[in-house]
C-alpha cells in the first residue's frame, strides 16, 4: 500500500534504493520517518535531496548507509543489497561509502589531533604501514586544501567551521569511496565560507569520480551541485526530475510552494504574500492518502482516499500528486 | 528624509573583555531608523549584529563597555534609569530573537506571558488582556488561540515558538521593532511566512523595524534600506533599491556573488571568497576586509577607510577603491 513507483534513471545505477521504511519506536508510538522510499542513482551523479526539518533526510541517509536499520526495503549498491549484509561483509562494504554531516566541528573527536582523526578509517579498514598511512593522510588534507604540515597536529577546537568541514571532507576521502552521503554539508556554514566548501566538493567530485547524495534544505544550494533533485515531505517522495527542469517547472504543488518561498536577492521582485499554509503535521499520525493535503491549495477528496504514486510527467521527471501542475 | 528619526545612534563602540584581550564588537557605528521606516542589517557571523542590537536596547553583557549616543523617541537611552528603560523596552522598544526560546519562558504558559505583559504595561484587567491575547495569536496565525494560552512554550513547534514570541513583543504597540534574525532557525516556507507576517503588522502599527539576518536575500524586497557590516563596523549603507542596483563596497559584491542562485545552471563554480573574517581581538591596521579583498592595493594595508557619503543621495560607503569609479576597482 506504501509502495511508491521506482523511476528508472539508468540501467546500471550505483544505489538503488527500492521502498524503504524506516521507523522509530516513541514511547508506544510510532515516528514514521521514512515511508517507502524508492530512488536510484547513477554512477558519477549528483542526488540533492530537499525537504523540511524533520521530513526524514537524515533518516533516509542513514538507512542507505546501514548506519540505521530499516524496517523493510532493499538498498542495492553497486548491484550488492546492504540490508542482508552483516558483519565484515557490511565494514568491507563501508568503505566504499562515507557520510559528512551538517555540523563539523561537532563531528570530529575534540581530543584528538587532525592527523590522527584522518588516518583512524585507515586504521579500522587495515591499513598497517605507518608510512604509507601518512602518505594518504598528507594527501587526503592537500586535496581539501589544507597544508598537512600545518594541520596535522593541531586539534579541532584550533579550527574555524569551514576548516573543520574540509577536514571532515577530508577524512570521507582518505579511504578513496565511491559514494557519499553530504548531510547538510554548509547549512552550519556562512555565505562567504559556504561558497568556498560547495566549490570543493564539486572538484573532489569530479577528480574522484564520486557519487552523491546531497542532503540539504536550502534549493539554490541544492541546484547548484546537483544533477537531479528529489523533494521529499514528510517521510515520502513528492517529485523526482533533472534540476533545471524540476525548478522551471514544478509538478508538484510542494515543490512549487518551496521554490516561491526563496528569498530573491533582487529589490525588484517583491516576495509574492505567500499563502499562509501553516506548518508539517507529526510523522506520529501523518494524514491518510497525499501526506501534503493539509496544506495542499489543490486537495479535494480523492487526496485524502488515495496515497499518489510516483509517475511519469515530463521527460525523467516524477511526481506523486493526484492533481498536478504540469 | 520625510519622516522623523525615531532612532539615531552615533559613534556606537561595544568593547568586551576576553581571554585573549579585548573584543572590539561594534566599531565607531552611526545609524538612524526612521519612523514606521525598515533598516535591513546584514553581515557575516560574529560581525557584530547582536552586539549592535543589544546596545540599542542597552541589554549587553555585564562585562561589556559601551560608548556613544543612542537616541530613541527624543530620549537618550544611555541616560535613563534602569527602571524606565525596562518599561521602555515593555513598550515602545521591542525584541524578537533568532531563537524564540530567549524571549518566552519555558516554565510558564504562552497565556501567562501574553497576560502579564499586557497587565504591566498597558495596565489591562485580566478579562480585557485575556480577551486581547487571543487576538494577538490570531493576528499571528496561531490556530485554536484560546487552547493555546493554556500550553507550554516546548508543546509548540520551532515556527510557532517564533509566532508567540512576535505576539508578545508586538502585544504593546512598540514603535520600534527589533528583530536579529527572526527566521534564520526556521524552515524557508515557514520563514515566509514569518517574514510576511512581520511585514504586514508592520504596516498595520506604522511600526519601525532593524531586520538583522546573514541572508541578503531577506534584505533585498523587504527593507527601505540596508546597513551591511563587516568586523563591527558598517561598511556600506544605502537606500535597498540603490544597494542592489550598484554596490560598491567589494565585500557587499562579493557577499551577494557567493550565494547560490536559484536561477544558475547547476555546477556552475561559485565565485567564493577566499580565507575568513579577521579575529576581532587582532584588529587590523588598515580595511578589514583587505586580506581578503581582490582589489585591495597598498593603502588598504595601512589605513582605514572611513564610511563615506557618496554621489548618490543616502549611499555610503567605507573603501578606497569602490567598484566602478575611475580611481577604483573593476573601472
Ligand atoms: N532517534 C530518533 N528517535 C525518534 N525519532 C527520531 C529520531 N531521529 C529522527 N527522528 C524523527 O524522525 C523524523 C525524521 O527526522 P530526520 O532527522 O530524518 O529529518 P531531517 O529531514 O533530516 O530533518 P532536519 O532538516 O531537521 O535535519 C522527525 O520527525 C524526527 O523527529
Ligand atoms: N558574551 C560575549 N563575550 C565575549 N565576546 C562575545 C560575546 N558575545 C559575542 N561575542 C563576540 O562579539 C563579536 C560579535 O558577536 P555578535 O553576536 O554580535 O555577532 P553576530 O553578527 O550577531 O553573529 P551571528 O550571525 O553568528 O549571530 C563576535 O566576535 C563574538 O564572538
Ligand atoms: S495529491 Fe492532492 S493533496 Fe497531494 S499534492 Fe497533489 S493535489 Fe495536493
Ligand atoms: S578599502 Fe581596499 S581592501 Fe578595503 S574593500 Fe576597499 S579596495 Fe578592498
Ligand atoms: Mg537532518
Ligand atoms: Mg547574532
Amino acid at each position: 500500500m506504501m509502495q511508491q513507483a521506482l523511476p528508472a534513471v539508468s540501467n546500471d545505477p550505483l544505489l538503488d534504493v527500492d521502498n524503504l521504511v524506516v521507523e522509530y519506536p516513541v514511547g508506544n508510538k510510532i515516528v514514521h520517518a521514512v515511508s517507502g522510499v524508492s530512488l536510484q542513482i547513477a554512477r558519477g551523479e549528483t542526488l540533492g535531496l530537499v525537504g523540511e526539518s524533520g521530513c526524514g533526510k537524515s533518516t533516509l541517509g542513514r538507512a542507505v548507509l546501514q548506519l540505521r536499520r530499516p524496517v523493510s526495503g532493499r538498498v542495492l549498491f553497486d548491484g550488492q543489497d546492504l540490508t542482508a549484509m552483516q558483519g565484515d561483509t557490511l565494514r568491507l562494504m563501508r568503505q566504499r561509502v562515507q557520510l559528512i554531516f551538517q555540523d563539523p566541528i561537532a563531528s570530529l573527536n575534540p581530543r584528538r589531533r587532525i592527523g590522527d582523526i584522518i588516518a583512524e578509517p585507515l586504521i579500522i579498514s587495515g591499513v598497517k604501514d605507518a608510512a604509507k598511512r601518512q602518505k594518504l593522510v598528507d594527501e587526503a588534507l592537500s586535496a581539501v586544501g589544507l597544508d598537512p604540515a600545518l594541520v596535522v597536529g593541531r586539534l579541532p577546537h584550533e579550527f574555524s567551521g569551514g576548516q573543520c568541514q574540509r577536514i571532515c571532507i577530508a577524512r570521507a576521502l582518505v579511504l578513496n569511496p565511491e559514494f557519499i552521503v553530504c548531510d547538510e554539508p554548509v547549512s552550519a556554514l556562512d555565505v562567504s565560507i559556504r561558497a568556498q566548501i560547495l566549490n570543493l566538493l564539486e572538484e573532489m567530485k569530479a577528480r574522484y569520480g564520486l557519487t552523491l547524495l546531497f542532503i540539504a534544505h536550502d534549493l539554490a544550494v541544492v541546484k547548484a551541485v546537483s544533477d537531479r533533485v528529489a523533494v521529499m515531505y514528510l517521510g515520502r517522495l513528492c517529485e523526482v526530475g533533472p534540476s533545471e527542469q524540476l525548478f522551471a517547472k514544478p509538478a508538484h504543488p510542494y515543490t512549487a510552494l518551496l521554490i516561491e518561498a526563496i528569498p530573491v536577492p533582487d529589490p525588484d521582485v517583491r516576495p509574492a504574500e505567500t499563502v499562509p499554509v501553516g506548518e508539517p503535521p507529526s510523522p506520529i499520525s501523518p494524514p491518510s492518502g497525499c501526506r501534503f493535503r493539509t496544506r495542499c491549495p489543490r486537495a479535494d477528496q480523492r487526496c485524502s482516499d488515495e496515497v499518489p504514486e510516483l509517475r511519469a510527467v515530463a521527460s525523467g521527471q516524477f511526481v506523486a500528486c493526484h492533481h498536478p501542475l504540469i | 528624509m520625510t519622516e522623523s528619526t525615531l532612532l539615531s545612534i552615533e559613534d556606537v563602540i561595544v568593547d568586551l573583555p576576553t581571554p585573549r584581550g579585548n573584543l572590539r564588537a561594534v566599531d565607531r557605528v552611526d545609524l538612524t531608523v526612521g519612523a514606521g521606516r525598515t533598516l535591513g542589517v546584514v553581515g557575516e557571523s560574529g560581525c557584530g549584529k547582536t552586539m549592535l542590537s543589544r546596545a540599542i536596547l542597552q541589554l549587553l553583557p555585564k562585562k561589556a563597555k559601551l560608548s556613544g549616543r543612542v537616541m530613541f523617541d527624543g530620549q537618550s537611552l544611555l541616560q535613563l534609569s534602569p527602571e524606565k528603560l525596562r518599561k521602555l523596552r515593555g513598550r515602545s522598544l521591542a525584541v524578537v530573537f533568532q531563537d524564540p526560546m530567549t524571549s518566552l519562558n519555558p516554565v510558564l504558559t504562552i497565556g501567562t506571558q501574553l497576560i502579564e505583559t499586557l497587565q504591566e504595561h498597558l495596565e489591562l484587567d485580566m478579562r480585557a488582556a485575556t480577551k486581547r491575547s487571543v487576538e494577538l495569536l490570531a493576528a499571528v496565525g496561531i490556530p485554536a488561540p484560546e487552547q493555546r494560552l493554556t500550553q507550554y512554550p516546548h508543546q509548540l513547534s520551532g515556527g510557532m515558538r517564533q509566532r508567540v514570541a512576535i505576539a508578545i513583543a508586538l502585544s504593546c504597540e512598540p514603535k520600534l521593532l527589533i528583530a536579529d534574525e527572526p527566521t534564520t532557525a526556521l524552515d524557508v516556507t515557514i520563514q515566509a511566512q514569518i517574514l510576511d507576517l512581520l511585514a504586514r503588522e508592520q504596516r498595520r502599527r506604522h511600526m519601525a523595524m532593524i531586520l538583522i539576518t546573514h541572508d541578503l536575500g531577506v534584505v533585498a524586497g523587504r527593507t527601505d534600506e540596508v546597513a551591511v557590516m563587516y568586523a563591527g563596523r558598517v561598511v556600506e549603507r544605502a537606500p535597498t533599491p540603490a544597494l542592489f542596483k550598484k554596490m560598491r563596497m567589494p565585500y557587499t559584491e562579493a557577499l551577494l556573488a557567493a550565494l547560490p542562485k536559484i536561477d544558475a545552471a547547476p555546477h556552475t563554480p561559485l565565485p567564493a571568497i577566499s580565507g575568513r573574517p579577521p579575529d576581532p581581538t587582532r584588529p587590523l591596521k588598515g580595511c578589514s576586509f583587505s586580506p581578503r579583498c581582490r582589489y585591495a592595493w597598498a593603502q588598504c594595508h595601512v589605513e582605514k577607510p572611513r564610511l563615506e557619503e557618496s554621489d548618490s543621495p543616502g549611499h555610503q560607503f567605507a573603501c578606497f577603491r569602490p567598484i566602478d569609479t575611475s580611481a577604483g576597482a573593476g573601472a
